[in-house]
Protein backbone atom coordinates (compact mmCIF):
# COMPACT_ATOMS: atom_id res chain seq x y z
CA UNK A 1 0.00 0.00 0.00
CA UNK A 2 1.32 3.43 -0.91
CA UNK A 3 2.30 5.71 1.55
CA UNK A 4 -0.63 8.06 1.99
CA UNK A 5 -0.80 10.87 -0.54
CA UNK A 6 -1.35 14.11 0.41
CA UNK A 7 -2.38 16.82 -2.64
CA UNK A 8 -0.58 19.64 -0.83
CA UNK A 9 2.69 17.71 -1.43
CA UNK A 10 2.27 17.25 -4.98
CA UNK A 11 6.02 17.74 -6.31
CA UNK A 12 7.02 18.36 -9.90
CA UNK A 13 7.51 15.00 -10.54
CA UNK A 14 4.35 13.56 -10.03
CA UNK A 15 2.89 16.11 -11.77
CA UNK A 16 4.91 15.64 -14.74
CA UNK A 17 3.82 11.62 -14.26
CA UNK A 18 0.45 12.60 -14.13
CA UNK A 19 0.61 14.81 -16.89
CA UNK A 20 1.98 12.02 -18.70
CA UNK A 21 -0.69 9.25 -18.17
CA UNK A 22 -2.81 11.78 -19.41
CA UNK A 23 -0.98 12.00 -22.38
CA UNK A 24 -0.74 8.95 -23.06
CA UNK A 25 -4.44 8.21 -22.30
CA UNK A 26 -5.81 11.04 -24.61
CA UNK A 27 -3.44 9.53 -27.31
CA UNK A 28 -5.22 6.34 -27.28
CA UNK A 29 -8.64 8.16 -27.20
CA UNK A 30 -7.58 10.07 -30.03
CA UNK A 31 -6.98 7.41 -31.96
CA UNK A 32 -10.34 6.10 -31.00
CA UNK A 33 -12.02 9.08 -32.15
CA UNK A 34 -10.42 9.60 -35.65
CA UNK A 35 -11.08 5.60 -36.12
CA UNK A 36 -14.59 6.38 -35.39
CA UNK A 37 -15.14 9.36 -37.10
CA UNK A 38 -13.12 8.20 -40.12
CA UNK A 39 -11.47 11.99 -39.84
CA UNK A 40 -7.73 13.45 -38.67
CA UNK A 41 -8.34 14.71 -35.07
CA UNK A 42 -5.43 16.53 -33.37
CA UNK A 43 -4.40 16.70 -29.42
CA UNK A 44 -2.70 19.24 -27.59
CA UNK A 45 -0.56 18.42 -24.58
CA UNK A 46 -2.86 17.95 -21.76
CA UNK A 47 -2.42 20.32 -19.22
CA UNK A 48 -2.26 19.27 -15.54
CA UNK A 49 -3.03 21.44 -12.80
CA UNK A 50 -4.74 22.18 -8.98
CA UNK A 51 -7.57 24.35 -8.68
CA UNK A 52 -9.25 25.70 -6.02
CA UNK A 53 -13.34 24.89 -6.15
CA UNK A 54 -14.02 28.68 -7.07
CA UNK A 55 -12.21 28.46 -10.57
CA UNK A 56 -13.64 24.79 -11.40
CA UNK A 57 -16.74 26.45 -13.15
CA UNK A 58 -14.67 28.94 -15.60
CA UNK A 59 -12.41 26.41 -16.99
CA UNK A 60 -14.73 25.49 -19.73
CA UNK A 61 -14.78 29.14 -20.68
CA UNK A 62 -17.70 29.91 -17.82
CA UNK A 63 -20.03 28.03 -15.67
CA UNK A 64 -22.89 28.99 -17.65
CA UNK A 65 -21.66 27.28 -20.62
CA UNK A 66 -24.21 24.72 -21.50
CA UNK A 67 -21.73 21.70 -21.91
CA UNK A 68 -22.81 18.18 -23.06
CA UNK A 69 -20.77 15.96 -19.73
CA UNK A 70 -20.16 12.08 -20.43
CA UNK A 71 -19.40 10.51 -16.79
CA UNK A 72 -18.52 7.23 -15.68
CA UNK A 73 -17.33 5.77 -12.45
CA UNK A 74 -14.18 3.56 -12.52
CA UNK A 75 -13.74 0.35 -10.23
CA UNK A 76 -11.23 -1.72 -9.49
CA UNK A 77 -7.52 -1.68 -8.17
CA UNK A 78 -8.18 1.71 -8.30
CA UNK A 79 -11.69 4.05 -7.91
CA UNK A 80 -12.62 7.62 -9.25
CA UNK A 81 -14.57 9.16 -11.74
CA UNK A 82 -13.61 10.43 -15.47
CA UNK A 83 -15.82 12.38 -17.46
CA UNK A 84 -15.39 13.68 -20.57
CA UNK A 85 -16.91 17.26 -21.22
CA UNK A 86 -17.51 19.61 -24.70
CA UNK A 87 -19.50 22.41 -25.97
CA UNK A 88 -23.03 21.26 -26.60
CA UNK A 89 -22.55 22.15 -30.24
CA UNK A 90 -19.63 20.17 -30.25
CA UNK A 91 -21.45 17.22 -29.19
CA UNK A 92 -23.82 17.65 -31.71
CA UNK A 93 -20.90 17.88 -34.85
CA UNK A 94 -19.67 14.49 -33.49
CA UNK A 95 -23.18 12.79 -33.50
CA UNK A 96 -23.72 14.52 -36.47
CA UNK A 97 -20.54 12.97 -37.88
CA UNK A 98 -20.87 9.54 -36.26
CA UNK A 99 -24.40 9.53 -37.61
CA UNK A 100 -23.30 10.38 -41.01
CA UNK A 101 -25.00 13.64 -41.17
CA UNK A 102 -28.48 11.97 -40.30
CA UNK A 103 -28.71 14.30 -37.01
CA UNK A 104 -31.57 16.24 -36.18
CA UNK A 105 -31.43 20.10 -37.18
CA UNK A 106 -30.28 21.98 -34.45
CA UNK A 107 -29.11 22.14 -31.14
CA UNK A 108 -31.14 19.45 -29.37
CA UNK A 109 -30.94 15.67 -28.89
CA UNK A 110 -32.80 13.00 -29.46
CA UNK A 111 -33.27 9.36 -27.78
CA UNK A 112 -30.95 8.54 -30.28
CA UNK A 113 -28.62 10.70 -30.58
CA UNK A 114 -28.04 11.00 -26.86
CA UNK A 115 -27.40 7.01 -27.10
CA UNK A 116 -24.48 7.92 -30.08
CA UNK A 117 -22.98 10.48 -27.62
CA UNK A 118 -23.10 8.07 -24.45
CA UNK A 119 -21.42 5.17 -27.05
CA UNK A 120 -18.57 8.59 -28.57
CA UNK A 121 -18.58 8.62 -24.41
CA UNK A 122 -17.73 5.07 -23.87
CA UNK A 123 -15.48 4.39 -26.69
CA UNK A 124 -13.43 7.27 -26.28
CA UNK A 125 -13.12 6.70 -22.31
CA UNK A 126 -12.29 3.19 -23.20
CA UNK A 127 -9.57 4.39 -24.99
CA UNK A 128 -8.27 6.35 -22.01
CA UNK A 129 -8.94 4.31 -19.05
CA UNK A 130 -7.38 1.11 -21.49
CA UNK A 131 -4.02 3.07 -21.71
CA UNK A 132 -4.05 3.66 -18.22
CA UNK A 133 -4.43 0.50 -17.47
CA UNK A 134 -1.78 -1.11 -19.59
CA UNK A 135 0.70 1.31 -18.05
CA UNK A 136 -0.23 0.79 -14.47
CA UNK A 137 -0.66 -2.77 -14.85
CA UNK A 138 -3.91 -2.07 -12.38
CA UNK A 139 -7.30 -3.41 -13.19
CA UNK A 140 -9.81 -1.05 -14.19
CA UNK A 141 -13.10 -1.06 -14.89
CA UNK A 142 -15.25 1.74 -16.12
CA UNK A 143 -19.46 1.56 -15.55
CA UNK A 144 -22.13 2.49 -18.21
CA UNK A 145 -21.63 6.35 -19.09
CA UNK A 146 -24.26 8.50 -18.36
CA UNK A 147 -25.00 11.35 -20.16
CA UNK A 148 -25.75 15.25 -18.84
CA UNK A 149 -26.45 18.38 -21.21
CA UNK A 150 -26.62 21.55 -18.85
CA UNK A 151 -24.13 24.25 -16.75
CA UNK A 152 -20.73 23.92 -17.07
CA UNK A 153 -20.68 24.64 -13.51
CA UNK A 154 -23.28 22.10 -12.15
CA UNK A 155 -21.82 19.39 -14.03
CA UNK A 156 -18.36 20.36 -12.54
CA UNK A 157 -19.80 20.02 -9.14
CA UNK A 158 -20.25 16.12 -9.25
CA UNK A 159 -16.60 15.09 -9.56
CA UNK A 160 -15.79 18.14 -7.10
CA UNK A 161 -18.06 17.05 -4.38
CA UNK A 162 -16.55 13.88 -4.89
CA UNK A 163 -12.90 15.30 -4.39
CA UNK A 164 -14.06 17.47 -2.04
CA UNK A 165 -13.58 15.19 0.93
CA UNK A 166 -9.62 15.60 0.31
CA UNK A 167 -8.72 18.96 -0.11
CA UNK A 168 -9.61 22.24 -1.04
CA UNK A 169 -8.42 21.88 -4.88
CA UNK A 170 -9.02 19.96 -7.87
CA UNK A 171 -6.26 18.01 -9.36
CA UNK A 172 -7.36 18.51 -13.13
CA UNK A 173 -5.60 16.83 -16.27
CA UNK A 174 -7.05 18.69 -19.06
CA UNK A 175 -6.65 17.40 -22.66
CA UNK A 176 -8.04 19.14 -25.53
CA UNK A 177 -8.24 17.84 -28.65
CA UNK A 178 -9.65 18.99 -32.20
CA UNK A 179 -9.89 18.69 -35.94
CA UNK A 180 -11.45 22.38 -36.26
CA UNK A 181 -13.60 24.11 -34.07
CA UNK A 182 -16.66 22.56 -34.51
CA UNK A 183 -15.07 19.82 -32.24
CA UNK A 184 -13.47 19.85 -29.36
CA UNK A 185 -13.44 18.21 -25.59
CA UNK A 186 -11.99 17.66 -21.93
CA UNK A 187 -10.95 14.81 -19.96
CA UNK A 188 -11.56 15.34 -16.20
CA UNK A 189 -9.66 12.09 -14.49
CA UNK A 190 -10.53 12.23 -10.97
CA UNK A 191 -9.32 9.20 -8.84
CA UNK A 192 -9.94 8.99 -5.36
CA UNK A 193 -7.73 9.65 -2.56
CA UNK A 194 -6.23 6.26 -1.96
CA UNK A 195 -5.95 5.93 -5.86
CA UNK A 196 -3.31 8.74 -6.54
CA UNK A 197 -1.20 6.85 -3.97
CA UNK A 198 -1.53 3.51 -6.16
CA UNK A 199 -1.23 5.09 -9.34
CA UNK A 200 1.98 6.84 -8.67
CA UNK A 201 3.21 3.76 -6.67
CA UNK A 202 2.65 1.27 -9.71
CA UNK A 203 4.63 3.59 -12.02
CA UNK A 204 7.47 3.20 -9.28
CA UNK A 205 7.18 5.96 -7.03
CA UNK B 1 -25.82 51.57 -9.78
CA UNK B 2 -26.50 48.27 -8.11
CA UNK B 3 -23.71 45.61 -8.05
CA UNK B 4 -24.20 41.69 -8.57
CA UNK B 5 -21.75 39.97 -6.67
CA UNK B 6 -20.47 36.63 -7.59
CA UNK B 7 -20.04 33.44 -4.93
CA UNK B 8 -18.37 30.53 -6.31
CA UNK B 9 -18.18 26.62 -5.09
CA UNK B 10 -17.35 26.19 -1.31
CA UNK B 11 -17.64 29.95 -1.39
CA UNK B 12 -19.82 32.96 0.72
CA UNK B 13 -20.42 36.67 0.64
CA UNK B 14 -23.13 39.45 1.96
CA UNK B 15 -24.59 42.31 0.13
CA UNK B 16 -26.85 44.98 0.81
CA UNK B 17 -28.73 47.67 -0.56
CA UNK B 18 -29.79 47.78 -4.51
CA UNK B 19 -26.60 45.11 -4.66
CA UNK B 20 -27.48 41.32 -5.35
CA UNK B 21 -25.35 38.11 -5.60
CA UNK B 22 -25.01 35.25 -7.26
CA UNK B 23 -23.83 32.03 -8.00
CA UNK B 24 -23.79 30.36 -11.24
CA UNK B 25 -23.94 26.53 -11.71
CA UNK B 26 -24.70 24.65 -8.68
CA UNK B 27 -25.28 21.37 -9.60
CA UNK B 28 -25.30 18.87 -6.35
CA UNK B 29 -24.25 22.40 -4.34
CA UNK B 30 -26.90 24.12 -2.50
CA UNK B 31 -27.06 27.78 -3.18
CA UNK B 32 -28.44 29.04 0.69
CA UNK B 33 -29.44 32.77 0.85
CA UNK B 34 -30.33 34.23 3.82
CA UNK B 35 -31.12 37.79 4.80
CA UNK B 36 -32.12 40.10 7.69
CA UNK B 37 -35.66 40.93 6.55
CA UNK B 38 -35.57 44.30 8.70
CA UNK B 39 -31.74 45.50 7.54
CA UNK B 40 -32.53 44.37 3.94
CA UNK B 41 -28.72 42.88 4.43
CA UNK B 42 -28.44 39.15 2.95
CA UNK B 43 -25.79 37.20 1.97
CA UNK B 44 -25.35 33.66 0.40
CA UNK B 45 -23.06 30.59 0.47
CA UNK B 46 -22.41 27.82 -1.73
CA UNK B 47 -22.03 24.51 -0.43
CA UNK B 48 -20.76 21.31 -1.47
CA UNK B 49 -20.65 18.67 0.76
CA UNK B 50 -23.00 18.13 3.65
CA UNK B 51 -20.70 17.16 6.66
CA UNK B 52 -17.87 18.33 7.73
CA UNK B 53 -16.82 15.81 10.33
CA UNK B 54 -16.99 13.02 7.49
CA UNK B 55 -13.96 13.89 5.81
CA UNK B 56 -10.15 14.65 6.64
CA UNK B 57 -9.52 17.92 4.77
CA UNK B 58 -12.66 20.16 6.60
CA UNK B 59 -10.44 23.55 6.21
CA UNK B 60 -12.49 25.68 3.92
CA UNK B 61 -15.63 26.61 6.27
CA UNK B 62 -17.84 27.74 3.10
CA UNK B 63 -17.60 24.16 1.54
CA UNK B 64 -19.63 22.02 3.88
CA UNK B 65 -23.44 23.16 4.94
CA UNK B 66 -22.81 22.42 8.65
CA UNK B 67 -19.92 25.15 8.82
CA UNK B 68 -20.75 27.58 6.21
CA UNK B 69 -23.90 28.02 7.18
CA UNK B 70 -23.10 29.06 10.72
CA UNK B 71 -20.29 30.77 9.77
CA UNK B 72 -22.32 32.94 7.34
CA UNK B 73 -25.54 33.80 10.17
CA UNK B 74 -22.50 35.16 11.92
CA UNK B 75 -20.71 37.21 9.50
CA UNK B 76 -24.33 38.74 8.81
CA UNK B 77 -24.27 39.40 12.83
CA UNK B 78 -21.52 40.82 12.60
CA UNK B 79 -22.95 43.25 10.46
CA UNK B 80 -25.39 44.43 12.76
CA UNK B 81 -28.53 41.49 11.74
CA UNK B 82 -30.39 40.08 14.39
CA UNK B 83 -31.22 36.26 14.23
CA UNK B 84 -34.94 36.39 15.00
CA UNK B 85 -35.82 38.92 11.60
CA UNK B 86 -34.00 36.19 9.19
CA UNK B 87 -35.29 34.24 6.94
CA UNK B 88 -33.95 31.83 4.72
CA UNK B 89 -34.46 30.39 0.49
CA UNK B 90 -32.35 27.76 -0.46
CA UNK B 91 -31.98 25.86 -4.48
CA UNK B 92 -29.64 23.27 -5.62
CA UNK B 93 -29.20 19.92 -4.68
CA UNK B 94 -30.21 18.22 -7.75
CA UNK B 95 -28.63 14.48 -9.04
CA UNK B 96 -27.09 15.38 -12.09
CA UNK B 97 -25.84 11.47 -13.35
CA UNK B 98 -28.43 8.86 -12.54
CA UNK B 99 -25.63 6.45 -10.80
CA UNK B 100 -23.58 9.37 -9.09
CA UNK B 101 -23.08 7.74 -5.63
CA UNK B 102 -24.00 4.60 -5.37
CA UNK B 103 -21.95 3.77 -2.30
CA UNK B 104 -24.41 5.79 -0.61
CA UNK B 105 -28.08 5.57 -0.14
CA UNK B 106 -28.53 8.90 -0.78
CA UNK B 107 -27.25 11.47 -3.61
CA UNK B 108 -24.74 13.99 -2.40
CA UNK B 109 -27.40 16.15 -3.54
CA UNK B 110 -30.12 15.22 -1.24
CA UNK B 111 -28.12 14.88 1.73
CA UNK B 112 -27.15 18.35 0.98
CA UNK B 113 -30.61 19.37 1.70
CA UNK B 114 -30.94 17.24 4.54
CA UNK B 115 -27.73 19.14 5.79
CA UNK B 116 -28.89 22.27 5.08
CA UNK B 117 -32.26 22.08 6.33
CA UNK B 118 -30.87 20.43 9.90
CA UNK B 119 -28.33 23.40 9.95
CA UNK B 120 -31.23 26.44 9.61
CA UNK B 121 -33.39 24.53 11.77
CA UNK B 122 -30.52 24.42 14.61
CA UNK B 123 -30.17 27.88 14.56
CA UNK B 124 -33.71 28.82 13.99
CA UNK B 125 -34.41 30.40 10.83
CA UNK B 126 -37.38 29.44 8.97
CA UNK B 127 -36.93 28.53 5.34
CA UNK B 128 -39.53 30.52 3.12
CA UNK B 129 -38.63 28.75 -0.20
CA UNK B 130 -37.21 26.51 -1.68
CA UNK B 131 -36.35 24.79 -5.06
CA UNK B 132 -34.63 21.92 -4.79
CA UNK B 133 -33.70 18.04 -6.03
CA UNK B 134 -34.27 17.03 -9.73
CA UNK B 135 -31.57 16.44 -12.03
CA UNK B 136 -30.99 19.95 -13.46
CA UNK B 137 -28.08 22.85 -12.72
CA UNK B 138 -29.46 26.10 -11.20
CA UNK B 139 -28.49 29.41 -11.49
CA UNK B 140 -29.33 32.09 -8.85
CA UNK B 141 -29.40 35.49 -8.28
CA UNK B 142 -30.70 37.01 -4.47
CA UNK B 143 -31.63 40.44 -3.85
CA UNK B 144 -31.59 41.36 -0.37
CA UNK B 145 -33.58 44.38 -0.84
CA UNK B 146 -36.62 42.44 -0.87
CA UNK B 147 -36.13 38.77 -0.59
CA UNK B 148 -36.71 38.18 -4.29
CA UNK B 149 -34.50 35.03 -4.85
CA UNK B 150 -34.79 34.15 -9.06
CA UNK B 151 -33.44 30.88 -10.19
CA UNK B 152 -32.53 30.02 -13.37
CA UNK B 153 -32.01 26.66 -14.88
CA UNK B 154 -30.87 25.15 -18.63
CA UNK B 155 -34.29 25.74 -21.14
CA UNK B 156 -36.53 26.70 -18.54
CA UNK B 157 -38.29 30.39 -18.06
CA UNK B 158 -36.80 32.21 -14.89
CA UNK B 159 -38.39 31.18 -11.92
CA UNK B 160 -38.46 33.43 -8.68
CA UNK B 161 -39.20 32.10 -5.48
Amino acid sequence: MAEEFDLEKVSHEYYDVLKEIGNIGAGNATTALSQMLNTKVDMKVPQVRMMEFKEVGTTMGGEDMIVAGIYLVVEGDITGSIMFMQRKESAKNMVNKLMMGMASEGDDFSEMELSALKEIGNIITGAYLNSLSTLTGLTIYPSVPEVCIDMAGSLLSVPAAEFGAIGDGLLLIQTDFTDDDSMSGYFILVPDEDSYGKILHSLGF
Amino acid sequence: MAQCVKVGIADMNIVSGDDSITTIGLGSCVGIAIRDTVKKIGGLVHIMLPDSKAVRSNASIAKFADTGIPELVKQLEAKGCVRRNMEAKIAGGAQMFAFQNKQELLSVGQRNIDATKAALASLGIPIKAEDCGLNHGRTVVFYPIDGRYEVKAVGQPVKTI
